[in-house]
């Protein structure tokens, strides 16, 4: 009984076996064009037209798809897989059929002016690169390992100065001519320019100001005593208006007597407005307008 | 924003006491409250410290603009007047140039002030000193420099200027764009 049901077991097995084999291999007559990378299969086979006409399409249809995505399936379990975050990836290969282009190809673009241009003038386009072979790279990276070894050995090197190399930069050669030119005892203030150098732009220092919520009342202390400097500053005596007030007195003392000799002794005529005091609005020190002033009650 | 360096304090004082004298120090020192100049932008900013801390909330590129203008330093450094300074000025204003009727309108289209357009004129003005504008009913309209003084005034033709034109109230409509 046990050999009947160990034989009977391994049959049931087998059959079990062929079962999920039916189900993963598919006999076709001709063998599946595949092309992985497009994930597409092309099933050659003749289809009965028999099958077709029958009712059963729809079961026919689905077999037939179910069929070839299995054997397209199979194929792609070929690729070389990875696990990608716990699922499995199989890598795909190029794509082997040429897809046809989504858009119309781009239409020529008329050339540029410059092109048009260029073409005319037979201008050809120049690649000019910044690298230039340079010998004295050798020298260079010996000197660098010099350098090196004195930083490690704690041996004192002159700080900035150039290289010797055939072709020097040309940023390398300003930093070397405004760092010599700052190195005098004046910091470079004294020092002469060549006719069309432009005086340094005082690369080093920046620009440091007051914080902006700062102490108000020392804020306007400040401008309170720059105020006070600036009124002490302007001319408290201005020499025009002096001259003029001077100028002006006199021909009042003159037109006074001359009136006296005429009237005969009337009183003198009043003086007009007093004028000016010395002190007066000074406005910059400018020169005063021209003419005496007359002390006419004029204009308010 | 930041406030401003020395140079350019005095700078700005040097332009503002033109037209107001020594009146600044009512600006700078007010009874009823706290004001300060900040510049931004290159334009200088007369305000109050509370709008100041509010203003601190904006980022530099955001921020248009902060009280009242007063002017903005040009790219060689000089500080130049902008209208939107009247305000203060006026007040303070130590001489003053009275507008006819007639000429009003054509001092607020950006025009110098004729002799025949002028009502008033304070006493003892110097020639090339900083005046501000009224009309006749004592509104300010603007300020300018005299062009002669008060004495000049009297005895020239009625077709010369007596005041160049510097800023006008006009100047709200006219260059709205660019004033802050």
């Amino acid at each position: 009984m046990a050999a009947c049901s160990v034989e009977e077991l391994l049959a049931k097995a087998e059959q079990e076996e062929a079962e999920k084999l039916k189900t993963i291999s598919v006999q076709k007559e001709l063998d599946l064009d595949f092309d992985v990378g497009n994930l597409l299969a092309c099933d050659k086979n003749r289809i009965e037209s028999r099958d077709f006409k029958e009712q059963k399409k729809e079961d026919f249809l689905r077999a037939l798809a179910r069929d070839n995505t299995q054997l397209l399936i199979n194929e792609i379990w070929k690729l070389p897989t990875e696990r990608v975050e716990e699922a499995i990836v199989a890598k795909l290969p190029e794509p082997a059929t040429r897809l046809p282009r989504e858009k119309p190809p781009p239409k020529p673009k008329p050339p540029t002016k410059w092109e048009q241009f260029a073409k005319l003038k037979g201008i050809q386009k120049k690649k000019k690169t910044n690298m230039v072979w340079d010998e004295t790279r050798v020298a260079k990276n010996e000197f660098n390992r010099l350098k090196n070894i004195a930083r490690a050995q704690k041996i004192k090197t002159p700080g900035v100065g150039l290289l010797p190399r055939t072709k020097q930069s040309k940023d390398e050669l300003s930093r070397a001519v405004s760092v010599a030119k700052t190195s005098t005892a004046s910091a470079g203030r004294f020092q002469d320019r060549l006719p069309k150098e432009k005086p340094p732009k005082n690369a080093g220092k920046r620009r440091k100001f007051e914080p902006l919520i700062g102490d108000f009342s020392s804020e306007k202390q400040k401008q309170l005593e720059l105020l006070k400097v600036m009124d002490s500053k302007r001319p408290k005596l201005d020499i025009t208006k002096a001259v003029n007030k001077q100028m002006r007195e006199e021909d009042r003392e003159e037109a006074a007597s001359k009136r006296k000799g005429r009237k005969g002794g009337a009183a003198g005529r009043p003086k007009g407005k007093g004028g000016k005091g010395k002190g007066g609005r000074a406005g910059g020190g400018k020169a005063g307008g021209g003419g005496k002033r007359r002390g006419k009650p004029g204009k308010r | 924003m930041r406030p401003l360096t020395d140079e350019e304090t005095k700078a700005m004082f040097e332009k503002l006491s033109k037209y107001i004298g020594e009146n600044i120090k009512l600006l700078v020192d007010r009874p009823d409250g706290t004001y300060c100049f900040r510049l931004h932008h290159d334009r200088v900013y007369y305000m109050s410290e509370k709008i100041l801390k509010l203003a601190t909330n904006f980022s530099r590129d955001k921020l248009i603009s902060v009280g009242t203008c007063f002017g903005k330093f040009t790219k060689t450094q000089k500080f130049r007047l902008h209208i939107t300074a009247l305000d203060f000025l006026a007040p303070y204003a130590k001489f003053k140039v009275w507008v006819k009727p007639g000429a009003e309108q054509s001092f607020l289209y950006g025009n110098h002030v004729l002799k025949s357009g002028l009502g008033r004129i304070t006493e003892n003005t110097m020639q090339y000193q900083g005046v501000v504008v009224y009309s006749m009913a004592d509104v300010p309209l603007g300020f300018g420099v005299a062009a002669k003084t008060t004495q000049e005034c009297r005895r020239v033709d009625p077709l010369s200027i007596v005041v160049f034109h510097q800023a006008d109230v006009g100047e709200f409509i006219r260059n709205e764009d660019t004033l802050t």
